[in-house]
């Protein structure tokens, strides 16, 4: 299958990501599931005149096109014209180049939470009116329309994450190739449930601290940043914690809170990204699918059993207190 | 004589989206603009928010420089408040910045400045065989390695900073994660393992012999790795003249430590070293697609113009300093420290200079990750508190891969008043100022060769990614 790789409104990093597969590296990856790039903006040879060419190729249907993706938002503005990202060298909105290209496509692949949901783009004031290619934070219909299915006959896909990990990336273009991804098989915001069906809260080294509710007060303790610190690692979809980032990393193991990189609308929190909004002193976040009135019972029970051990290791930098040895059977 | 003008875009390997309008006479470029055209509005977007949430925004405007936009904002809050950061926190934070720029580095040779080479326009030549084994787009085996190297010394970020890009580890007041001495340990191995990698491969020697070289004629002769094949290119196509820039040089000096930046502070014009009185910066905007007047950062205004007027052609805004042009990026850095091969590559000022400086920047950065990491003690706090003020104002200056970035940020009320970005690439890649003085790479490009039957001219490329520019980094 061939891929066309075009960079919208975005930074640039879930390609960075990309790169960051290993075993094997991403080129020979997708080079041996017969994946191969029409172009793609980081890494092919084509530039200018050759990749204009190239576009109307498939615009013209002589070209045929498997995989559009589309990593950054799409940008509306100003007022509904696109032009403040005009797809250099053409004389034309990236919006309108999204608009035409997409239904010549076998699927097309939103890549990263701008080019899902609009995302960091759409921040504050949206001052450049940014969208996703087919959500509006989320609402359905973003630069595409609500009900736009791809020749393939499912909607846009939307590899969500501010950056993508890259094997989100790669696993769900293997799927494609493989014609192994069908509508059953993306969850409601039409990400691959193969790593949203999972909680960044799942495998998150403070777990134990979790069922304490043993928090950190200040960034730098190792403590349960849920209750504080605007951790929602309880409510994000992601395996970030299951299949890790560039080695052994995720957010959370390296002590800042999880902000749900992978949902419409995380840009907005509602209050800094860092603490956590609570009313009379209780969090006003529970975790998914969880009853207030039983998380409120387990959380106070929870709290008044902390062993001393994880309620001072919960304010500390590191472990000081280790976990107790078991005594010498006699 | 002929006459005619080029549009050259979509303009790939680089970082965002870049368009650049050619006049040519004669077969050489006479004027050249550039232009960035995409506008996202990040000085706009954080206005009204919680000071801290800069440290979750501002490094989204770049994927490849994601990191320096997170020191930057933490310098900036950090300057703000009054305060230091812990200084293990501070040397963790120099650490992971050096691995970003490393890495950067690394993607730009293989990825983005080599491939070109490998094109079949430059079949014939008695280095292009090896051109294509080594630099083809996405196959050659130069780029593989690359690649692969690169991601494992990302595994440092992993450790440290959760994952790259876009971490929040990094804060006004340190770092997020102590580091034990298990991880250092970790962190030196992948030092070791990158070492030997730029040593097997990149350069074919030991990384001191490359960062010893104080001459052109010694850096000609380095005749192993990677590195000379790229030498023996620039000679056979006269790379060292092409593209020369405008001769000075900036730096906000990077990897702060107790004694000092790794690598210098400073300014290099005329063959002259000088300091750096970041007061003298204003942004012109008078070729911009913007609203206002020519202002300091800690003064200026972001407000687009919707109309796109004419006689503007970019939402990049034109940094002068003292009203002049300057060059930023590994070259500069490399200078204004005065290293001698640097000094000598600065007169050269072209394609040749730039990369050479890259690389150069390569083998000595490895020497100051390696010191970093030695030193870093594990018992001690590795974050400080911070009260972030009411009212107040601060500045974050950092040097990222491509150069000098600068964040002037202002708080009021408890919340961001005013923020405004001054990128490396908006310094090489700014349009004109109202003197109808053109920026850095626009006058690097006056003079390069077009050949007949060019619609995408090959000097023109090569000149445009020696810069190694970041456009999503130059409007943001």
């Amino acid at each position: 299958m061939n891929i066309l790789w075009l960079q919208s409104a975005g930074c640039g990093g879930c390609t960075m990501s990309l790169l960051c597969a290993e075993d094997p590296n991403v080129l020979d990856l997708l080079a041996g599931a017969g994946l191969e790039f029409l172009w793609h903006p980081a890494l092919s040879a084509a530039t200018g005149a050759p990749v204009r060419r190239l576009l109307e190729a498939v615009i013209a249907g002589e070209q045929p096109l498997d995989i559009l993706c589309v990593e950054g938002s799409i940008l509306l503005g100003p007022n509904g014209t696109g032009r403040f990202q005009m797809l250099s060298g053409t004389g034309r909105a990236m919006l309108e180049w999204v608009r035409e290209l997409a239904p010549m496509a076998r699927h097309v692949v939103a890549v990263g939470t701008c080019a899902t949901y609009g995302g960091i783009t759409s921040t504050g004031e949206n001052p450049a009116d940014a969208v996703g290619v087919q959500y509006d934070g989320s609402h359905p219909g973003g630069a595409l329309a609500a009900d736009f299915t791809s020749r393939s006959g499912l909607p846009v896909i939307n590899v969500a994450g501010c950056p993508t990990h890259p094997d989100w990336i790669t696993e769900t273009l293997l799927l494609l190739a493989a014609d192994a991804l069908s509508r059953a098989d993306l969850d409601g915001l039409a990400r691959p449930r193969f790593y949203a069906d999972n909680l960044v809260h799942h495998g998150c080294p403070k777990n134990e601290f979790y069922e304490y509710k043993a928090s950190a007060r200040n960034l730098s303790q190792i403590g349960c940043m849920m209750e504080h610190l605007g951790c929602v690692g309880t409510q994000a979809v992601g395996d970030c914690n299951i299949r890790s980032w560039n080695g052994d990393g995720s957010c959370t193991r390296a002590g800042y809170p999880c902000i749900a990189c992978t949902a419409p609308e995380f840009e907005e929190p509602g209050h800094g990204f860092t603490e956590t909004p609570k009313f009379a002193g209780i969090p006003v976040g529970l975790p998914s699918d969880m009853p207030k009135a039983w998380f409120m019972a387990l959380a106070s029970l929870s709290k008044a059993a902390t062993p001393h051990r994880i309620g001072v290791n919960a304010e500390a930098d590191r472990i000081t207190v280790p976990p107790s040895l078991k005594k010498p059977k006699p | 004589m002929s006459e005619t003008s080029l549009l050259v875009g979509p303009f790939n390997r680089v970082e965002g989206d870049l368009e650049i309008r050619l006049e040519i006479a004669e077969g050489r470029v006479t004027a050249a603009y550039t232009n960035s055209p995409m506008f996202r509005g990040f000085e706009r977007m954080l206005l009204g928010k919680p000071p801290l949430d800069a440290l979750t925004i501002t490094p989204r405007i770049c994927g490849i420089c994601s990191i320096s936009q997170s020191v930057a904002a933490a310098r900036a809050l950090a300057d703000a408040a009054g305060i230091a950061p812990a200084p293990e926190g501070a040397r963790v934070a120099a650490l992971l910045h050096a691995v970003e720029n490393m890495s950067d580095h690394l993607t730009h040779f293989h990825l983005f400045f080599m491939p070109d080479f490998a094109r079949p326009d430059y079949a014939g030549r008695r280095w292009h065989d090896r051109a294509v084994a080594r630099f083809t787009a996405m196959e050659g085996s130069a780029l593989k390695a690359a690649v692969e190297a690169r991601a494992r010394l990302l595994h440092i970020v992993g450790l440290l900073g959760g994952r790259w890009p876009h971490t929040l580890a990094i804060q006004p007041g340190g770092v997020t994660r102590a580091v034990s001495m298990r991880d250092k340990i970790r962190i030196g191995a992948s030092l070791k393992a990158f070492r030997d990698y730029l040593e097997g491969v990149l350069f074919g020697a030991p990384l001191e012999a490359f960062a010893e070289l104080d001459s052109i004629d010694r850096l000609k002769g380095w005749d192993r790795g990677d590195v000379a094949l790229f030498l023996e290119i620039a000679a056979d196509l006269d790379l060292a003249r092409a593209g020369p820039g405008p001769g000075r040089y900036l730096s906000f000096g990077a990897y702060p430590g107790p004694d000092g930046p790794a690598f210098g502070r400073g300014i290099w014009a005329g063959g002259v070293a000088g300091p750096l009185d970041t007061g003298a910066i204003a942004e012109d905007i008078s070729h911009a697609w913007m609203l206002g007047e020519t202002a300091h950062p800690r003064e200026g205004d972001t407000r687009p113009d919707e109309t796109m007027r004419a006689g503007a052609y970019s939402w990049c805004k034109a940094p002068r300093l003292d009203g002049r042009s300057f060059e930023t990026g590994a070259l500069a850095r490399q200078v204004i420290d005065g290293h001698p091969l640097a000094l000598a590559l600065a007169d050269e000022g072209g394609v040749r200079a730039r990369v050479a400086g890259r690389l150069l920047e390569i083998a000595r950065t490895q020497r100051v990750l390696e010191a970093l990491a030695g030193a870093i003690n594990p018992a001690r706090p590795f974050m400080a508190a911070v009260e972030l003020p009411q009212e107040g104002a601060g500045e974050g200056l950092v040097e990222a891969a491509r150069g000098a970035l600068g964040h002037w940020c202002r708080i009021e009320g408890g919340q961001i008043a005013s923020y405004q970005i001054i990128a490396p690439t908006t310094w090489n890649f700014s349009p004109r100022d109202a003197t109808g003085t053109p920026g850095p790479v626009e006058a690097a490009l006056e003079g390069a060769r077009v050949a007949g039957g060019e619609d995408t001219p090959l000097s023109v490329q090569h000149i445009v990614r020696s810069f190694d520019p970041c456009m999503v980094c130059t409007v943001h």
